[in-house]
């Protein structure tokens, strides 16, 4: 009995030891920059005593799970790193806390970030000088390709005599879908290979990501950069119209069978499990795959090609605040440690995407990885979705029009195109913007 | 005063209040509220995500609005499509599964007990695994039926004429069970003195069948279809995991619809309108279905 009693002290002790220490909790999407993080963040603990509890929810259920928590005021979070669309509901709604004199304080520039990056993961309204969050992970939609396959002789000769030039990393789109179509259905090493993993999910925002990174590349524009949210003839212009078309014919002529709703996972699959030639995917995973590949013979990397001109779908994310923390010092603490640059350099060595100029100029940096320089190219280019407030009312209906068009083959590219410019018009419409 | 003293002076109503008291109390706060205050806000103009901007009055706006959106009615024709070929398929599949196991054989309850297991699973678990068995590549149920009948690589999921047939195809699988369970029951409680008395009349095995064992369990069959059609008029889970509503829109279901307009574009007082009209159609539909129901029985 004795024995029992003092067990029942010591782990009411305990308990009351843990629930009293310095803790803060931070949310992001259950991928391999979660677990980079999570090991980098191990300093930082040491550092200063406080612990960093981890919420990593899936990709498909990132968006739904974060936002709920942020309409509902929660406090689950104390530091999110939400997607960079989110940053204009963060800002006007009051989720996020605003930067600006912490990082004055701090003597934190926003100066010494890329300025890509600051734009799209920071700022709100656009390009203004208010910071709502510090950029966490750079990210761009690129492309990675099986180099064993490009490099055999028999292949190589074959393709240069079937298209005139050599097989490699495609200069644009149409050299990207000649490669796929000479990948489809051809059977190497006994097994019967495919063209290409592209994004076609329906649920969340995956088709979107993915045709848009030909739309970029056809030079589509969202809206009249002197008249903003008029986007008739702008997001349907003819390059717009045909980049979707092209998005059609990718998927019908080169995606393998069945990659009917997929998104970075079912890429990252079909790609490691052999069955294509070239992924789309977001450079958060090349770590990952290169580091599976020893020597680096069996996977090359290249930026989204380009087709009218260079541009390439941004992802990635900046880490703020949440505005309901009961914990916002211990929080703005940890942003004060992920600034340094020292971490940063740390955060790129163990494979997340900083975005300091101290780590993205340096000398070593296009040479530390296969992908660093591809990387950096496509963080000079990127283009992102809408930031309103109202993205995810924005992303839905084109979501749903594209993949309608594109997998279900419904209809035209230009009805989808207007289609969604219909449904945004009534959705800025309602937010008082039109 | 004891406890059993208090007790003594209440009437039979009152002990009757106070035994469906919290039940009564459970129900207006987690279903009649609710109710209440979705038709309130279905005339509102309301955005739960957007904070500090007070809903205003709009009338009947959001109904005409959700009654004269084609891309809903799209919605509604794919629902009732759905509807109508589960329950036809579950009606005719369950009754020729009860009919087969109210005959006694061998390992007639093993059977019995196989054919229920789909029931018993969790219908976004069904709807994951499904997505496996329907992989044009490495899926079992292509490969069964490119065993029988060679169509070569086809995509169940992934095509917009397929993919309303895979839903219906799941859930017939998982739900048929149910319906045959109600049916056997109905066949179970046939008095055998009738079959007796057919025999003695020299009818044929199908007059017995169409006029003793059918108008039995007729009035079984149609509570578990008034059941499954419920259920499917708000099927979500197992269609989301298994297609997303997709390919495009070929199987978004009106519930699909309804919880991407209310939780992912906030728009609440437009899907609180939209709720109420489903609510109003399934209410109305259903009074109706009972009704015919008790009529059946009655004959």
């Amino acid at each position: 009995m004795k024995k029992i009693m003092i067990l029942l002290f010591v782990s009411l002790f305990s308990f009351s030891v843990n629930s009293n220490a310095k803790s803060i909790t931070l949310g992001w999407a259950a991928w391999d920059p979660a677990n980079a993080l999570q090991e980098l963040t191990k300093e930082f603990t040491a550092e200063t005593g406080i612990e960093v509890n981890f919420e990593f929810v899936p990709w498909p259920n990132f968006a739904d799970r974060m936002l709920n928590e942020l309409n509902n005021k929660g406090k689950t979070f104390d530091l999110l790193i939400g997607d960079s669309q989110w940053i204009g509901a963060g800002a006007v709604y009051g989720h996020y806390v605003k930067l600006n004199d912490f990082f004055d304080k701090e003597g934190i520039s926003m100066s010494d970030f890329s300025p890509a990056t600051v734009y799209a993961y920071s700022t709100w309204p656009k390009g203004s000088e208010n910071y709502y969050a510090l950029p966490a992970m750079g990210d761009a939609l690129a492309w990675a390709y099986r180099k064993d396959w490009f490099d055999r002789p028999e292949l190589k000769s074959e393709f240069k005599k079937k298209h005139g030039y050599d097989l490699g990393v495609p200069a644009n789109w149409n050299q990207l879908y000649d490669m796929c179509t000479f990948f489809q259905g051809r059977e190497i090493d006994g097994q019967k290979r495919y063209g290409a993993a592209i994004n076609t999910e329906r649920g969340s925002e995956g088709i979107t990501m993915g045709v848009t990174a030909a739309m970029y590349a056809w030079g589509m524009e969202y809206e009249n950069p002197n008249k903003p949210y008029d986007m008739e003839g702008y997001f349907n212009s003819p390059q717009a119209v045909e980049a979707v078309e092209f998005y059609r014919k990718l998927y019908e002529d080169c995606a393998p069978p069945g990659h009917s709703d997929a998104y970075m996972v079912a890429n990252l699959d079909a790609y490691k499990s052999g069955q294509v030639a070239f992924q789309m995917n977001w450079y958060a995973f090349w770590p990952g795959v290169s580091k599976e590949d020893s020597g680096g013979r069996v996977s090359g990397f290249f930026a989204n090609p380009k087709q009218n001109v260079a541009a390439a779908t941004l992802g990635g994310q900046g880490i703020s605040v949440v505005k309901y923390s009961d914990k916002q010092d211990l929080a703005l603490e940890y942003i004060k440690w992920f600034a340094r640059p020292d971490v940063q350099q740390k955060w790129w060595d163990l494979g997340g995407y900083s975005c300091h100029n101290d780590v993205l100029n340096s000398p070593s940096f296009p040479t530390s990885t296969v992908y660093a320089q591809g990387f950096l190219d496509s963080m000079g280019i990127v283009k992102d979705f809408w930031q309103e407030p109202t993205f995810v009312e924005l992303m839905l209906p084109m979501q749903e029009a594209i993949h309608d068009y594109v997998v279900n083959g419904k209809g035209t590219a230009k009805e989808a195109l207007d289609k969604i410019i219909e449904e945004w018009v009534e959705v800025f419409e309602a937010d008082g913007k039109l | 005063m004891s406890v059993k003293k208090k007790f003594k002076g209440l009437s039979d109503k009152a002990v009757g209040w106070l035994f469906i008291g919290p039940t009564v109390l459970l129900l207006l706060a987690i279903n009649i509220y609710p109710l209440v205050y979705a038709i309130k806000m279905s005339f509102t103009n309301f955005y739960a995500n957007k904070i500090g901007r007070e809903p205003q009055f709009v009338g009947l706006k959001n109904y005409i609005k959700v009654l004269n959106k084609e891309a809903i009615w799209e919605k509604m024709q794919v629902t009732a499509s759905f509807m109508f070929w589960t329950l036809l398929l579950q009606a005719i599949i369950g009754l020729g599964l009860a009919l087969l196991l109210n005959r006694k054989f061998k390992g007639n309850e093993l059977l019995t007990t196989l054919i229920v297991l789909p029931m018993m699973l969790s219908p976004a678990v069904v709807g994951v695994f499904w997505t496996y068995l329907y992989n044009p590549q490495v899926g079992l149920f292509n490969y069964v039926v490119n065993f029988f009948y060679d169509l070569g690589s086809f995509d169940m999921i992934g095509s917009s004429t397929l993919a309303p047939w895979a839903i219906v195809i799941v859930d017939t699988w998982m739900w048929t069970p149910f319906t045959m369970l109600i049916c056997l029951a109905g066949l179970r409680s046939v008095p055998n003195y009738l079959y007796e008395a057919a025999e003695v009349d020299r009818a044929s095995k199908w007059q017995q069948f169409i006029y003793i064992t059918l108008p039995s369990v007729l009035p079984f069959l149609l509570l578990a279809l008034l059941f499954r059609g419920i259920e499917n008029f708000k099927m979500f889970d197992m269609v989301v995991e298994l297609t997303s509503g997709g390919p495009g829109s070929a199987t978004e279901l009106a519930s699909i619809n309804l919880k991407r307009e209310a939780f992912e574009k906030w728009k609440t007082g437009y899907s609180s309108a939209f709720a109420v009209i489903l609510f109003v159609t399934i209410f109305g539909f259903g009074n109706v279905y009972v009704k015919v129901m008790n009529k059946i029985k009655e004959r």
